[in-house]
């Protein structure tokens, strides 16, 4: 879990690792790969839900898969259940909820089954049960071997999800340890 | 999972459809949003026939032809111009572009997908406007047809490719709306006059615009390529 006040630089290090921005120095590798070559074992949430708001929530999922190359709408719908949305809902996603946008673009994030999820701020817009809903998938992902990398302030919904914590301040690591010690 | 095998997985790669098939799912995609929202499509109709009815003011019918070639380029260039910034607006609401960039996909299929819809759009405006020019204007090909079609075919990929491109790279400015004429209208100088010239020569039978269909031809390949190979650059530079 990535931690730190505002502009401490959490969504700017998600973004480097995702390939969105260039490290000033040095290189990102994802298990041993250069990030920009792992591009379709990253899935990667941001706080705006990049979907298309004239699509429905298939039909954007439909047009990502086709970027990594998934052809099976069952495995997008499976996503979107799997994220409590129903597949079969045919509005257009600039009539939801910003809860459901939320939603849903975490399950674009995860239709492709990821080796590496970055999230930030999953939780934001979500009511309460949703959130709850989340943790648990994202700890059903983590048990299946998924590293999973978020910046959160709602700290608490993974309180025992987490296993390691990295505190930002001013684009600088803090400290890092195990999540215990935030607990604490 | 041993570390030599996780790599191997992360390895693979994972985009196995043809980059042709990868570039017409970019433009079924930027089709659907267009039907959906008509932005595009109506600000450049509605521009296109307020030059239209404006110029039929300024000439009399019969005296209009020496301008013609002139006329119908201004009216497609400047809507154009308002399609393409469109275009990409469209790709920065709600950040989908970053979506695309964090995906396997090539950023060239992203390219040649929004040419080719964008190239979809304009011509369907041309032919839509084109019995508006002949009520407006008495407007008659003399020369052969198939030449004025040419014109109009390499014309509309010259503008787009290179309006595609430098709307790509404005989309990040702040005034993108006055960045993509400046960028775009100085380096398409060659491109329409040799539109202007070819259309004005077929429409009045004098000349032959087999030249400027060459010099189109060789236009569309090299500003083609050119952006082509620099598109990646452009979209991923912050």
């Amino acid at each position: 879990m990535l931690r730190g006040e505002n502009g401490a630089g959490k969504s700017t290090l998600l973004r480097m690792i995702a390939g969105l921005n260039e490290p000033t120095e040095g290189k990102i590798l994802i298990y041993g790969t250069p990030n920009t070559k792992a591009r379709h074992n990253m899935g990667y949430m941001a706080h705006a839900p990049l979907l298309y708001d004239e699509l429905s929530g298939m039909e954007n999922l439909r047009f990502f898969a086709q970027l990594y190359s998934i052809t099976s709408d069952e495995l997008l719908a499976r996503a979107m259940e799997r994220v409590g949305l129903d597949p079969k809902l045919e509005r257009r996603i600039g009539q939801y909820s910003q809860g459901m946008r939320q939603r849903l673009s975490l399950a674009r994030a995860i239709f492709h089954d990821p080796r590496l999820l970055l999230l930030d701020e999953p939780f934001s817009n979500v009511d309460p049960d949703s959130a709850l809903q989340i943790a648990q998938l994202l700890a059903d992902m983590r048990s299946s071997g998924t590293t999973i990398l978020l910046v959160t302030h709602q700290a608490g919904l993974l309180a025992k999800l987490a296993d390691e914590y990295v505190l930002l301040s001013h684009g600088q690591l803090v400290s890092r340890g195990p999540m215990a010690e935030v607990q604490q | 999972m041993k570390a030599d095998a996780i790599k191997a997985a992360t390895e693979t790669p994972a985009v196995n459809m043809s980059f042709t098939r990868l570039a017409w799912i970019n433009v079924a995609k930027d089709l659907r949003l267009e039907w959906r929202s008509r932005d595009v499509f109506n600000s450049m109709m509605f521009f296109a026939l307020v030059v239209v009815v404006v110029f039929s003011f300024a000439f009399e019918r019969d005296e209009s032809k020496p301008v013609m070639g002139g006329l119908i380029w201004v009216a497609f260039l400047f809507s154009t111009t308002m399609a393409l910034n469109q275009s990409w607006a469209r790709e920065l609401r709600n950040g989908v572009l970053d979506a695309y960039r964090v995906s396997p996909a090539p950023a060239e299929a992203l390219f040649l997908g929004k040419v080719v819809g964008n190239f979809i759009l304009v011509s369907l405006l041309e032919c839509l406007m084109a019995p508006l020019f002949v009520v407006f204007y008495n407007l008659t090909s003399v020369g052969p047809l198939w030449q004025l079609i040419l014109v109009a075919l390499l014309g509309t990929w010259a503008l787009v490719v290179n309006g595609t491109f430098f709307a790509a790279m404005s989309i990040r400015t702040r005034n993108r709306e006055l960045m993509l004429p400046l960028l775009l209208l100085p380096i398409s100088i060659p491109a329409v006059l040799s539109m202007v010239t070819g259309t004005s020569q077929v429409l009045s039978g004098e000349g032959s615009p087999i030249v400027q269909l060459k010099f189109l031809a060789g236009f569309c390949v090299i500003f083609t390529t050119a952006c082509f190979l620099l598109f990646e650059t452009v979209l991923n530079a912050e």
